[in-house]
């Protein structure tokens, strides 16, 4: 199947994708809290990628259902272009949140199992009228001809008759025909095979190119984010790190946690100063360290670290960090 | 030259399913000396996982299952012996370590107890010897405070340390041969770089021999001596680590090595990929396997199937393929194997 | 044990093959060869079946000792079953059950004689005053008038069977079309509410749970009227808690799956999500549960019945027939007890087989979605 370049003409019709000071908590009994997110911000300007990475239980999923409120944020604001999504009533919301569309780590659940291909496609334009001069038939074969499928081959197909890369394929077919302004992306190719995974990933950067839209593209993998990234924002236990620009990012990047990641990559020499590690133990979500979240974890941690939360800041153009031990043009 | 410890020969592992017989390991042989590692990778359905069980003599003859050819580890047929002998062989002479820690421990049971069972059980060891043993064992793999660490439960550890609890039951007989089923595939990345070295520093210090199986390239990746590549049952080429990295010979490991996204490649830069998909091991296709996905099959691909040889490389190293590449890979992939 | 995992057998089949490649692969070689072996098969297994049914004829038929007609059938009937299984396997592929098709067999029949009763030739059933001047009762002889017997009054007891199946078979199956309807609709509400609504749900069931089933028939057989539709609207109140503890269950771990989040992002309705995203999926083990449950209500009903709180007599159910033979007279004449027996343990067991069947297939092929 080959990446189709064709499709739509390109459009910049995105509007900025702005979350400030999120915060979800999870209850989890007995009055302890899992602090999934606290207080993140981030921005996605139209037609640009946002990469977030890190291990699992940092919020990086969380945060990504916390952009299309599913479910909304304790606190913190959300906003697509003008549009304050946390103070939505729940019409609104639910045109609102037509307007971004996700893309889970795991296609075949993705599909709800007793419909056919044709269906699911069609699923969001089923949802709100379809009003154009264009069957149906007509826009659904176009729109899995767009992402690689065969529409003759898959249409009257159930999900449990494809294979996974076919099912993401399904599941992006489903979310464009939304014509959505911003994709968020979760692990989507972290269940696939490794052949396959190139596809997918290639499938996104095309399709978000030529459909104009802007991603936030989850994942574990730093050489997958940095890949289709614009900027990739390093998570924590519920914290940002640091936000850097992707392109030189493995030699740029200056905070602990970032390095230890680029130090993990297979066959990576471990030459960073920085990128050591102390401790194995992750902390508990439940009841996280003090001041910095990493410093269990850092090898530059001192008394400072325990005692004051340190702010992200600026040390170049687009590129934030939060650590105390960065000197500011350190990323340079 | 000693007989290797390991010796496989034209292993065949077919499953009877409803559709027909799936031949999910198909004519594959390889050999393993004392104390030397092996990496073997593929992708899901390549058979990998099936071919390090069938070694271990996890799957054997059965009602649904179809073992020929031969499997001698140390000497000893492992699918020729009475179960009896080949439980002998587990723990003793190989061990494995499989992909989720928390199904290879039970949870009710501490994690001391899993260890000083096989410690009394196979060595005889009293049971003031066997805690000590297990404390020991503990501290090799790395873990911090192992007599407190004895005393807990599965679930109270975190999934690197769990793992790390299965691997110290895995060499607490001392096994000449540790296969490893994608041991880090359920664990975070940070985690993933320390159990890899710590399997492969306690193979250099135990001089064990390490079967690596792998759907992730990264993981073999300068940590074994060889690298089987395996493709639809069958091996699409067997050489040194480096030179399946720097040089690889099938298009196959190619394409494979080609379509993994590098942290040196530009953002936004489209991937190599592999077109199409494994073909159905109901109904393996004539000739190559790889034909149909290949960039530069000829029609001899399609009706005669390669056989894996040396094909003018060094010693030790094969491939099946009828016409091996032979230029080195793009720049940037070759520091993944260095 | 170092490999204490090794307890835990793995599936065969670890790395399910990519669909699209199998369909793209033609099933190649998997006729020819297969013929000749297929048609011995074939062969072997008719002539087994022949073979049991003829010793099954015989026994039954032919004037022996008891001893050599029990030998005969108990033969007949292994013959018969292990040919009946042959044959299917080589016809219908390996997959062929054959206690199965005859359960279903079975049940097509029994459903299809009750609703066709009343044209169909059968001796008197109910109205003792026609039946005076026939013998009370006769043995069964397959021969005779009566192929099964009769009772005390001279009634078929064919005929009565059948007609006690009408009646057990509706309120049985009434009834769990009520207790599932109500059940799935309250336990799809609470799976997916969750919260306040799954609290008072809960409290509800429980309290339905925590009165014994039989008293609670019992009290509602005194306040009501024994008519059929009473009968089905309280066996119906026993199967609401279990179709509500399994709707619940079922939607909830699909509530949480993937495909629902998808729902919502597309901006679908909280109505639209429970009707076309959960119900679809939640249906299937709720009917299997279902098919099940018809086969207890069966039960229930009968054992309400026997107790005399049911349909009353002369009107026929297999639970006032088996009442029957009270005292000395099942001593005297088995065959009233035992064919009514014989009828309510059939059904009963195919009903439990096709929905043991029925959950099997369903079931698994959700968890393995």
């Amino acid at each position: 199947m080959t990446v189709t370049e064709q499709a739509a003409p390109a459009r910049t019709h995105a509007s900025t994708l702005k979350a400030t000071d999120v915060v979800v908590e999870f209850p989890v009994g007995r009055g302890q809290k899992v602090h999934a997110v606290s207080g993140v911000s981030l921005e996605v300007p139209p037609g640009t990628t946002l990469g977030i990475l890190g291990e699992s239980g940092c919020g990086k999923s969380t945060i990504g259902r916390a952009l299309i409120q599913l479910p909304p944020p304790d606190s913190g604001s959300v906003r697509l272009g003008d549009l304050e999504l946390t103070e939505l009533g729940s019409r609104d919301l639910r045109r609102a949140r037509a307007r971004m569309q996700i893309i889970m780590q795991d296609p075949v659940s993705a599909l709800n199992p007793r419909r056919k291909v044709k269906d699911l496609v069609w699923e969001g334009r089923s949802i709100w009228g379809h009003d154009g001069e264009t069957p149906k038939e007509v826009l659904v074969d176009d729109m899995l001809r767009s992402v690689g499928l065969d529409p003759e081959a898959v249409r009257d197909k159930h999900p449990h008759e494809l294979s996974g890369g076919q099912c993401q394929r399904v599941c992006i077919a489903r979310a464009l025909m939304m014509d959505p302004e911003v994709l968020i992306c979760d692990e989507p190719v972290s269940s696939l095979d490794v052949s396959v995974q190139a596809q997918i990933l290639n499938l996104l950067e095309t399709s978000a190119r030529s459909f104009g839209l802007s991603m936030v593209f989850i994942a574990h993998d730093v050489s997958v984010v940095k890949n289709i990234s614009d900027q990739v924002m390093v998570m924590y236990l519920g914290k940002a790190c640091e936000v850097v620009p992707s392109d030189e990012m493995h030699r740029t990047s200056v905070h602990p946690y970032t390095r230890l990641l680029l130090a993990s990559i297979p066959g990576e020499p471990q030459d960073h100063p920085h990128a050591q590690q102390v401790s194995v133990e992750l902390p508990s979500p439940l009841d996280p360290p003090s001041g910095c979240r990493f410093r269990t974890r850092c090898p530059i941690a001192t008394d400072r670290c325990a005692a004051e939360e340190p702010r992200m800041r600026e040390i170049a153009p687009g590129h934030t960090v939060a650590c105390h031990h960065v000197a500011v043009g350190a990323g340079k | 030259m000693t007989a290797p410890l390991l010796e496989v020969d034209d292993l065949h592992t077919t499953f009877r399913t409803p559709r027909g017989a799936m031949r999910a390991v198909d004519g594959v042989s390889l050999s393993l000396a004392a104390g030397e590692t092996l990496g073997i990778v593929g992708e899901s359905g390549s058979g990998k996982s099936v071919l390090g069980r069938t070694i271990m003599g996890l799957i054997t003859n059965g009602p649904t299952t179809e073992v020929t050819g031969s499997v001698r580890l140390a000497g000893v047929d492992v699918h020729g012996v009475k179960p009896a002998g080949r439980r002998e062989l587990w723990g003793t002479t190989v061990a494995m370590v499989f992909q989720d820690p928390m199904t290879s421990l039970n949870p009710v049971k501490r994690v001391g107890l899993h260890l000083t069972e096989s410690l009394r059980l196979h060595k005889g060891l009293s049971k003031g010897a066997a805690r000590e043993r297990a404390v020991e064992l503990l501290r090799q793999v790395g873990i911090p405070e192992p007599a407190r660490r004895a005393g807990q439960y599965p679930h109270e550890l975190s999934g690197g340390m769990r793992q790390r609890v299965v691997i110290a039951m895995a060499l607490a007989c001392d096994p000449q041969l540790l296969i490893a089923d994608e041991p880090t595939t359920a664990l975070d990345v940070t985690v993933q770089k320390q159990i890899l070295d710590l399997l492969q520093s306690l193979a250099e210090r135990l001089h064990m021999a390490t079967i690596l199986v792998s759907h992730d390239l990264g993981t073999v990746a300068g940590r074994t001596d060889r690298v089987a590549v395996m493709y639809a049952g069958r091996v699409a080429e067997s050489a040194g680590t480096d030179a399946v990295f720097g040089t690889p010979r099938h298009p196959y490991s190619q394409a494979l090595i080609e379509s993994i996204p590098s942290i040196e490649s530009r953002p936004h830069s489209l991937l190599a990929t592999i077109e199409g998909s494994p073909p159905n091991m109901l109904a393996p296709p004539a000739g190559c396997r790889f034909a149909a996905r290949c960039r530069y099959a000829v029609d001899r691909c399609r009706v005669e199937a390669p056989a894996l040889e040396p094909r003018g490389a060094a010693a030790g190293s094969v491939v099946a393929c009828h016409f091996p590449l032979t230029a080195p890979l793009h720049h940037q992939h070759q520091e993944v194997g260095a | 044990m170092p490999m204490s995992e090794l307890t835990q057998p793995e599936p065969p089949l670890l790395e399910a093959e990519p669909p699209e490649a199998a369909a793209l692969a033609p099933a190649a070689g998997a006729d020819a060869p297969a013929a000749r072996p297929r048609r011995t098969a074939v062969l072997l297994g008719a002539g087994l079946t022949g073979a049991g049914l003829a010793l099954l004829v015989v026994g039954l038929l032919a004037p022996l000792v008891t001893v050599a007609t029990l030998v005969l059938v108990l033969v007949g009937l292994v013959l018969a079953g292990a040919g009946g299984s042959r044959l299917g396997r080589a016809v219908a592929g390996p997959g062929f059950d054959l206690t199965y098709w005859l359960a279903m067999a079975w049940l097509v029949l029994l459903v299809g004689v009750a609703l066709l009763a009343p044209v169909l030739p059968f001796a008197e059933h109910e109205d003792v005053a026609s039946t005076l001047l026939e013998e009370p009762f006769a043995r069964p002889d397959l021969a005779s008038e009566h192929p099964l017997g009769t009772n005390g009054f001279g009634l078929d007891l064919l005929a009565r069977s059948v007609y006690g199946a009408r009646s057990s078979l509706l309120i049985a199956l009434s009834a769990v079309v009520i207790g599932t309807i109500i059940g799935g609709a309250v336990g799809l509400l609470a799976g997916y509410f969750q919260k306040s609504v799954d609290r008072v749900v809960g409290v509800l069931t429980n309290s339905l749970l925590a009165v014994p089933p039989l008293i609670l028939l019992i009290a509602l057989a005194t306040v009501l009227e024994p008519k059929l539709r009473n009968i089905a609207f309280s066996l119906a109140l026993l199967t609401i808690p279990s179709m509500v503890r399994l709707a619940r269950a079922t939607t909830m771990a699909y509530a949480n799956r993937e495909f629902v989040v998808a729902a919502r992002a597309l901006g679908a309705t909280r109505g639209r999500i429970m009707l076309r995203e959960l119900l679809p999926n939640v249906l299937l083990p709720i009917v299997s549960l279902a098919i099940v449950m018809i086969s207890i209500l069966i039960v229930a009903e009968a054992s309400l019945s026997f107790l005399g709180l049911g349909i009353q007599p002369p009107a026929p159910t297999w639970g006032n027939m088996i009442a029957e033979g009270e005292g000395d007279v099942f001593q005297e004449h088995p065959q009233v007890v035992l064919v009514p027996g014989a009828f309510l343990f059939l059904t009963v067991f195919a009903f439990n087989l096709v929905g043991e069947k029925a959950r099997a297939r369903w079931d698994s092929r959700s968890v393995k979605l």
